[in-house]
């Protein structure tokens, strides 16, 4: 029966399920198969794959992971931001009995997309990205705790963004909200591919994003250079330490609830179902058991970032170290205390909504303490304000507007009227684009220096500062306002028409951040082309304070010839004070990890057991799981795993350096 | 730029007076409380919100690089009085918001009677409640009035000034029950009930909506909600119950189904047990209602005999199809041998004008419900109340 054998060969998937009908996807579809053959075509014409292959992708080299993800954060920040604008062009026209130009089908993923993939593979692997290519120069250590499970970890975020994407042009994406709340995404309401596609997507990533948390936890605590105690690390290492911990604590709740959501629908159990005694509130209480720590994932290295870049360009030591810490700490764990506040409306009673919300507040304490340590850092100070500072400022303006609105939605009586509204949008675009993303550009600004040895346009970055500002508060003030109007989140058409002005207005400033963006990409281009003039041979360009402005920019493969050795907590302003000399002789060798492709391998297994998964191919799951687990196995038995960079080597790296500082300097 | 910036807030401020705030300014007494809430928390939290942004701007200008007659202190970073006060302030006011909170949500517990019609006037024996029930279909909502015995499909009336009692549920997927004028929200969940209780102040048409997206119709879930006034408000059910539709069991399965942007419709009467069966999934002839499982398990249960006797609920049957691995669940229509099992469920295709075949079954081992056939009234006083089944037997 050849029917039977093509289910067997495809499962579910036929030619239907190539979006062939949907004429925007069909053009997007060839505007990115163009722009991805012309990639390639460069690539291949520069003959630059085995370059490619051998300095980046297998490479365990924390810096390099650290910028391959910041280069996927990136992509997906263009992806992600395309289906924003897509959303405020609808709802910027669907009035008047006009449906716009999405119809619900379109619509409804586009929303559910936006929201995966800016948290998931935007905000995500920029942070990770970032505490990757930091945290480890800045405690004096040579590479993270388990390099190879580094690059493991990086791919299979890949995986889950390739899943992602995938989705866009073969079948299509849930129409569920990003949260996927049940019995909505139960197999009876969304039979189709999309929720699967969700939860395969999370699930290869996940594995990714827990795994490099459990790296970073290790090597912070493992691999601090001598005299560094915890006391002594820098904020933007605590910060990564207590954001590490809610990673390995939380997203296995994530991981299990999915799990239990793929058993309903796979094979029919009921744990979400309305029927069979399942419950869709327990998922509501355990997605946002992982989701509500997650949102303090996201902002606590940025508040780390803060602290670093004020304290630098004030010119003067972060006030509070102890408090600042503190802080952080108790931020993490009061963050588990609270999720319950995203859903006050479920009908809990009132003393336990009193407690969530509660809860809530209290967390706004030491938040509140963080601002006035940065304020505090900067008063009495020498501010300069170069991009990283601007970036700063603006976020203590943007974000105590969004935590007074946050707070405001924790008193759940005020929540029974502006929950789901385009006010709580308004509220967590505030502190995640004022607080992670603002947070993001300063720390991109701030060591781009460190990983590529130039400074970034000062120019450029600040249009995009401006534009980024700017469109912020065009987009989002207006959905406060409609919030209060009582006007509700993912509508797809509207009948009043006294609302369309505001989100006019709104779609305005999307456009201003649409600027931004492109400013941004233009400051990198730009930037890449006047290297020579903005170049900073010193490695320390900002007059830093921590470790990772000690070592050359970009820093060697071995970040340190030498382990320093700390006396406080400002390690290299300290050094500085007292009038550290670079050793010029007695180099050693040194020991490092050697790249390997495995990793790699495995995250593409991954993918192809998650498309299995998605599309009931039953045999592709099953190979490729088995060849998941054999790979893994087969890898234990590559005992050629590390090599040592001679002592003449890194003689001839730290002598090419005192050149560079003669010559320059 | 400064002054550039005033500018652009002129239109601004011309905007927002035209704009019509509901949320700020509602109709009803229990969102009017909320409202005050709400600007009374947003004042506290200025007290401190303000002061650091005009900080954070001060500083930033004060101790520029290019100031060099500020002080400059680079060693300067601990100050064991201006701790005190950075965390003993936030402290504060969260003190006073979180006592503010702990009053507002008991008194405003959407679940709790409201005491008073609107400030200075309690609600006394006169004011008897207007029971509403509330369900939550794909895409279109549903208005049971138990007491008058009519039912409405987007839309909904009441008279000002006399309480509502909501009763909330949902027939597929979790929707949020909110008119903005009227109270705050409560979500609408499938198999589960939810209570909102309010009162509408004044006269006029507002709207309602569901505030948690349901899927593909959501965008056109929406409804009016007439406050009326007493007299009106007995002419809107008059005028209903002119209406020719009925709804039953039969012609709630036809309304249930998926459906976008329905227009207004009226029903002149209502099954009384209609909105039980729904919220117990249990509306299609031949099905064990939620409840009567649970009294069943309440008592002991029936060991594994019992875990699949209910037929799921219309969509979720179409899970079971979908279902990849091993056979669809299998389920009965009630505790009985198996031949008694495929009468059970011929009956109910054939579909009985009795839709609990009880005589001809044998009896039941549970130890919560009667047996079928018998007529034990000393037997009922202890059993559970058991809704459609007890009233069949």
């Amino acid at each position: 029966m050849p029917d039977t054998l093509t289910r067997f060969i495809f499962g579910r998937l036929t030619l239907e399920s190539l979006p062939l009908h949907e004429p925007i996807v069909v053009a997007t579809f060839i505007a990115v198969a163009l722009g991805g053959i012309a990639l390639l075509g460069v690539i291949t014409y520069f003959k630059l794959w085995t370059y490619l292959w051998r300095e980046w992708f297998t490479s365990v080299d924390h810096k390099k992971i650290g910028i391959m993800y910041m280069v996927l954060g990136l992509v997906m920040l263009l992806r992600g931001f395309s289906d924003a604008i897509m959303m405020r062009l609808q709802q910027a026209i669907a009035f008047n009995g006009s449906e716009g130009y999405l119809n619900s089908h379109h619509y409804d993923q586009i929303f559910t997309a936006h929201g995966v993939i800016m948290i998931f593979f935007v905000a995500m692997p920029f942070v990770t990205g970032l505490m990757n290519f930091v945290v480890p120069l800045q405690i004096g250590a040579r590479d993270v705790s388990f390099p190879f499970l580094n690059n493991f970890s990086f791919w299979m975020t890949v995986g889950g963004a390739i899943l992602v994407m995938a989705s866009l042009f073969v079948g299509e994406f849930a129409r569920t909200g990003w949260l996927a709340y049940p019995p909505l995404s139960g197999i009876g309401y969304s039979p189709d591919v999309g929720v699967d596609y969700y939860i395969w997507a999370l699930q290869v990533a996940g594995v990714g994003t827990t795994l490099s948390g459990i790296n970073l936890i290790c090597t912070i605590i493992k691999m601090r250079a001598p005299g560094m105690t915890m006391m002594r690390m820098p904020v933007f290492t605590w910060t990564s330490l207590c954001t590490n911990v809610l990673i390995v604590a939380s997203f296995p709740v994530l991981t299990a609830v999915l799990a239990m959501l793929s058993l309903d629908r796979y094979v029919g159990t009921n744990f979400f179902t309305n029927d069979f005694g399942g419950n869709p509130m327990m998922y509501v209480n355990l997605i946002w058991i992982w989701g509500h720590p997650e949102v303090y994932i996201l902002i606590l290295p940025l508040f780390g970032v803060f602290s670093e870049v004020t304290s630098t360009f004030s010119g003067k030591r972060l006030f509070g170290y102890t408090s600042m810490v503190y802080a952080t700490v108790v931020i993490t764990i009061l963050s588990y205390l609270v999720w319950l506040h995203h859903f006050f409306t479920m009908g809990s009673g009132a003393s336990v909504n009193s407690f969530f919300g509660i809860t809530t507040m209290i967390i706004s304490i030491p938040t509140g303490a963080k601002i006035f340590n940065w304020l505090f850092t900067m008063y009495r100070g020498r501010i300069r304000f170069e991009l990283p500072m601007m970036w700063t400022v603006a976020f203590m303006l943007t974000f105590t507007v969004g935590g007074m609105t946050g707070v405001l939605l924790a008193v759940p009586p005020a929540d029974f009227v502006l929950h789901n509204s385009l006010f709580l949008i308004a509220h967590f675009h505030n502190v995640i684009i004022g607080g992670v993303l603002f947070g993001l550009f300063a720390g991109i600004a701030y060591w781009w220096p460190k990983a590529f040895g130039f400074k970034l346009d000062p120019f450029w970055g600040k249009v995009s500062f401006w534009c980024w500002v700017v469109g912020f508060w065009f987009a989002f003030m207006p959905l406060y306002v409609l919030g209060l109007m009582g006007v509700t989140r993912r509508m797809r058409v509207f009948d009043d028409p006294s609302l369309q002005i505001w989100f006019v207005i709104a779609a305005f400033g999307a456009v201003l951040i649409a600027f931004g963006i492109a400013a941004f990409l233009i400051q990198i281009f730009v930037s890449i082309r006047r290297r020579e003039a903005l170049a900073d041979p010193t490695g320390d360009p900002w007059d830093g304070r921590t470790l990772e402005w000690s070592t050359s920019s970009p820093p060697p493969a071995y970040n340190f010839a030498f382990m320093p050795v700390i006396r406080d907590n400002d390690a290299w302003f300290d050094m500085k004070q007292a009038g550290y000399v670079r050793p010029l002789a007695g180099f050693k060798p040194i020991h490092m990890p050697r790249n390997t492709g495995t990793g790699m391998i495995l995250a593409a297994f991954s993918v192809a057991l998650g498309f299995g998964m998605i599309w009931y191919i039953w045999w592709l799951a099953a190979l490729s799981f088995v060849c998941l687990i054999a790979t893994a196995i087969g890898h234990t038995f590559n005992y050629n795993r590390d090599f040592h960079i001679s002592a003449a080597e890194v003689t001839r790296t730290e002598e090419a350096r005192t050149t560079l500082l003669a010559v320059r300097g | 730029m400064k002054r550039f910036g005033a500018l652009l807030l002129l239109p601004l401020a011309g905007l927002l007076s035209g704009c019509d705030m509901v949320v700020l300014a509602p109709a009803g007494d229990v969102a009017a409380q909320q409202r005050d809430l709400l600007v009374v928390s947003t004042l506290l939290m200025l007290l401190i919100i303000v002061p650091v942004m005009a900080l954070t701007i001060f500083f930033a200008w004060r101790y520029r690089q290019s100031n060099a007659s500020a002080t400059y202190a680079p060693d300067w970073d601990h100050s064991t009085k201006l701790e005190l006060v950075i965390w003993a302030a936030p402290l504060l006011i969260i003190i006073c918001l979180g006592a503010l909170t702990w009053l507002g949500t008991h008194l405003l517990d959407p679940y709790r009677r409201i005491d008073r019609i609107e400030p200075g006037q309690p609600v006394t024996q006169d004011h008897k409640p207007l029971r509403v029930e509330v369900v939550a279909l794909d895409w279109k909502w549903l208005f049971i009035y138990p007491d008058y015995g009519i039912a409405s499909v987007n839309e909904l009336a009441a008279p000002v000034n006399q309480p509502i009692d909501f009763r909330i549920t949902s027939s597929a997927v979790m929707n949020s029950f909110y008119i903005p004028a009227l109270a705050g929200q409560i979500y609408a969940m499938p198999a589960m009930e939810t209570k909102l209780h309010a009162v509408i102040n004044r006269e006029g048409t507002y709207s309602g909506f569901s505030a948690n997206y349901s899927g593909a119709g959501f965008s056109g879930m929406r409804f009016a909600f007439h406050g009326l006034s007493g007299q009106a408000f007995d002419g809107w059910v008059a005028q209903t119950r002119t209406a020719s539709a009925k709804l039953d069991r039969d012609s709630y399965l036809e309304l249930e189904k998926p459906s976008e942007n329905e227009p207004v419709r009226h029903y002149a009467s209502v099954d009384p047990d209609l909105y039980g069966a729904i919220l117990n999934l249990c509306v299609e002839r031949g099905k064990m209602c939620m409840n009567e499982m649970m009294s069943i398990d309440a008592k002991g249960g029936l060991g594994l005999a019992g875990v699949r006797n209910t037929l799921p609920l219309q969509y979720d049957k179409l899970a079971r199809r979908g279902a990849v691995f091993g056979n669809d669940p299998s389920y009965v229509a009630s505790i009985c041998t198996a031949e008694e099992a495929a009468a059970v469920s011929r009956a109910a295709r054939d579909a009985w004008p009795s839709y609990w075949p009880a005589k001809n079954l044998s009896p039941l081992r549970g130890a919560g419900l009667l047996r079928p056939g018998t007529d034990s009234r000393s037997a009922e006083a202890d059993t559970p109340p058991l809704g459609l089944l007890r009233r069949e037997l």
